[in-house]
């Protein structure tokens, strides 16, 4: 995409980072996490976010029970995007500067106009948890929720986002604790290859707000009925979880564990990892 | 995409300038639409500005109806209290419709003016005289399972995707509309989107520049009887092969007042009006309601690969009719076809 080589050729701001490493506070989860996993290329993460090969190495290096044990940390040095360093716009043509809430944090930017919230997070912002499957609005692998809603990040102009509170999978996480959500699709294993797992989360999370508000979906029974706190049956959370694919068909565990986050302690599960973490 | 310039309307008169002022500008909604239709090179606007800001987004009794605002989302309507009491066919057809995100960012001016579009009108490779008018129509000769039996012309077969506007239709509601100089006007929705013709590329008789303002539904006593049946071929997030918006107002069994507009048939809802006709004043029975569907669809016309269409909207019409009269409960009607997907 045309975009995202202009983008990438004018704002080498990764680059600009690495000549000045710089040494943030580090919660106690990340530091435990760094530390005990990769002493050697902590201060390249801290820098400049961990990066696939980090992942994969860590991975080899732990197996699953380590790593379990070390989630959030991890999950919260993902969550890190380092500052963008914001430098004149040469070459863009149709250039909009904008101004947003992104998980928390304040970012200015200034952009193309055909920037897609999607590609800002992803090669501006360094948060690529929001996936990119079809770019076209029909997998919901980049949801984001925006303002308190799900939306495709993909068919978002990032220009229209002014003033707007982007929430992403990377924020979803309180401190030290992960999102219920986040918890209960580990738990049930609620996914395969993970590539629709953030959008299919952070889907999951807004549907939750709108079970409480009582909005109605196509297969409720009778629109003119209102409530508010549905509980949702399973025939309702695949109704309302139907704008997020999944080519690995996790569909039955998404739906397990959307139902305990919603209240349903039948489908808790009761196996756990050797080491007595989830 | 093509490179195009974006700014936010400040206020709705600025917008109707902009656009008004440039003659391949457009208005910005929730984009769910436009921008992917950019992102194909379909569509090729210079100049977009934003309008989702504007203060249009209010749904409120005004006389003895309701005004829907323009830029209020598709999900904000239908979970509306207002809507969900007394318009419960609007509320059953947008739900219907797209996926909670979509619903979520899609405006409901954006939605009466996504465009009528097929397979053919996506691929710039192909021809399509809706896309490049001049250059054919693909699907007329090709693969045209999915398009019109009704209204269509030797330029376009291409059906028209909203469930929102089936709805619309058989509520007769009105498209509100302002232009340049705070000159306003009002469209019945009947006559809002336009059959092919001679000129498929223009999908509504919105004039460039105009903006909606709202849309306003006339009081009615159809809410409880009302359905809108929705039959495609996965459960859901897909266009309708077939969709009836069905609703009726009966005295005893006899029918007061009945509407029914059909979706994924036409180039437009396609409001049956013969049908309509034939069951005013007559007992509500299935053996009624399948006279009545029969003469609506005498006059379809399938093409090759579409001849099902023909059986598929006259049952439609006849189970949409039904679930209105059962007093429009989800489930009653779909119990058959979703035997294989219960849980």
């Amino acid at each position: 995409m045309i975009v995202n080589q202009v983008a990438t050729q004018v704002y080498p701001q990764t680059l600009a980072m690495e000549e000045e490493p710089k040494y943030p506070d580090l919660s106690e989860a990340e530091r435990k996490a760094l530390e005990e996993l990769m002493p050697d290329e902590m201060s390249e993460i801290i820098s400049n976010g961990i990066k696939r090969r980090h992942f994969l190495k860590l991975f080899a290096v732990t197996g699953t029970s380590l790593l379990a044990a070390n989630l959030l940390g991890i999950e919260q040095l993902m969550a890190r995007s380092a500052p963008v360093e914001e430098q004149a716009p040469v070459l863009i043509e149709n250039s909009v500067a904008i101004s947003f809430q992104i998980n928390g944090g304040t970012q200015k930017l200034t952009v193309d106009s055909r920037m897609t919230l999607l590609d800002t997070l992803r090669e501006r912002l360094g948060l690529t948890g929001s996936k990119k499957g079809c770019d076209h609005g029909q997998c919901g692998a980049c949801t984001v929720i925006v303002d308190d809603k799900r939306v495709l990040s993909c068919l978002t102009l990032v220009a229209t986002c002014q003033d707007k509170r982007v929430t992403t999978i990377e924020g979803l996480a309180a401190g030290n604790e992960l999102h219920p959500m986040q918890v209960s699709f580990i738990k049930h294993d609620g996914f395969q290859c993970g590539y629709c797992t953030p959008g299919q989360i952070c889907s999951a999370v807004a549907l939750m707000d709108e079970a409480k508000n009582g909005d109605a979906s196509y297969v409720t029974a009778n629109v003119r009925e209102k409530s508010k706190s549905l509980t949702l049956s399973n025939e309702e959370i695949k109704e309302r979880m139907s704008g997020n694919i999944c080519r690995c068909g996790a569909y039955p565990n998404i739906v397990n564990a959307i139902r305990e986050v919603h209240g349903d302690k039948a489908v808790a599960q009761v196996w756990q990892f050797a080491d007595g973490t989830i | 995409m093509r490179a195009f310039k974006y700014s936010g309307a400040s206020d709705h008169a600025t917008a109707i300038r902009v656009v008004s002022a440039n003659p391949t500008a457009k208005f910005l909604g929730g984009g769910t639409n436009l921008v992917d239709l950019m992102k194909e090179d379909v569509m090729r606007p210079s100049e977009l500005i934003e309008v989702t800001r504007l203060k249009y987004s209010t749904i409120e009794k005004k006389g003895n109806g309701l005004s829907i605002g323009a830029t209020a989302t598709n999900a904000a309507t239908a979970n509306h209290e207002l809507v969900r009491d007394d318009y419960p066919l609007l509320s059953m057809a947008i739900l219907a419709g797209a996926s909670a995100q979509i619903r979520n960012m899609a405006t409901n001016a954006g939605n009466l003016n996504q465009r009528t579009r097929c397979t053919y009108f996506y691929d710039v490779n192909m021809p399509c005289n809706k896309r490049e008018p001049g250059t054919g129509c693909g699907a007329l000769h090709g693969v045209n399972k999915n398009h019109a039996i009704l209204g269509w012309s030797e330029k376009c077969v291409a059906t028209y995707p909203s469930d929102m506007a089936v709805a619309l239709a058989a509520l007769n509601a009105v498209v509100h509309i302002e232009g340049l100089n705070n000159v306003t006007r009002s469209i019945p929705f009947g006559d809002f989107h336009r059959l092919p013709g001679d000129h498929p590329e223009i999908d509504n008789n919105l004039k460039h520049g105009e903006f909606i303002t709202s849309i306003a539904l006339p009081a009615n006593k159809l809410a409880e009887k009302s359905y809108y049946l929705k039959i495609r071929e996965r459960s859901s997030y897909a266009f309708a092969l077939v969709s009836v918006a069905a609703a009726l107002e009966t005295n005893g069994n006899k029918i007061k007042d009945v509407r029914i507009a059909l979706g994924g048939v036409a180039h437009k809802p396609w409001r049956a009006t013969v049908a309509e006709q034939w069951l005013t004043g007559k007992e509500a029975t299935q053996a009624n309601f399948k006279a009545a569907a029969l003469a609506e669809l005498k006059n379809a016309k399938p093409l090759s690969q579409n001849k099902y269409k023909v059986r598929l909207a006259t049952t439609a019409i006849i189970r949409a009719l039904e679930g209105a009269m059962q007093g429009g409960i989800y489930g009653a009607m779909e119990e058959e076809s979703m035997t294989t997907n219960k849980n």
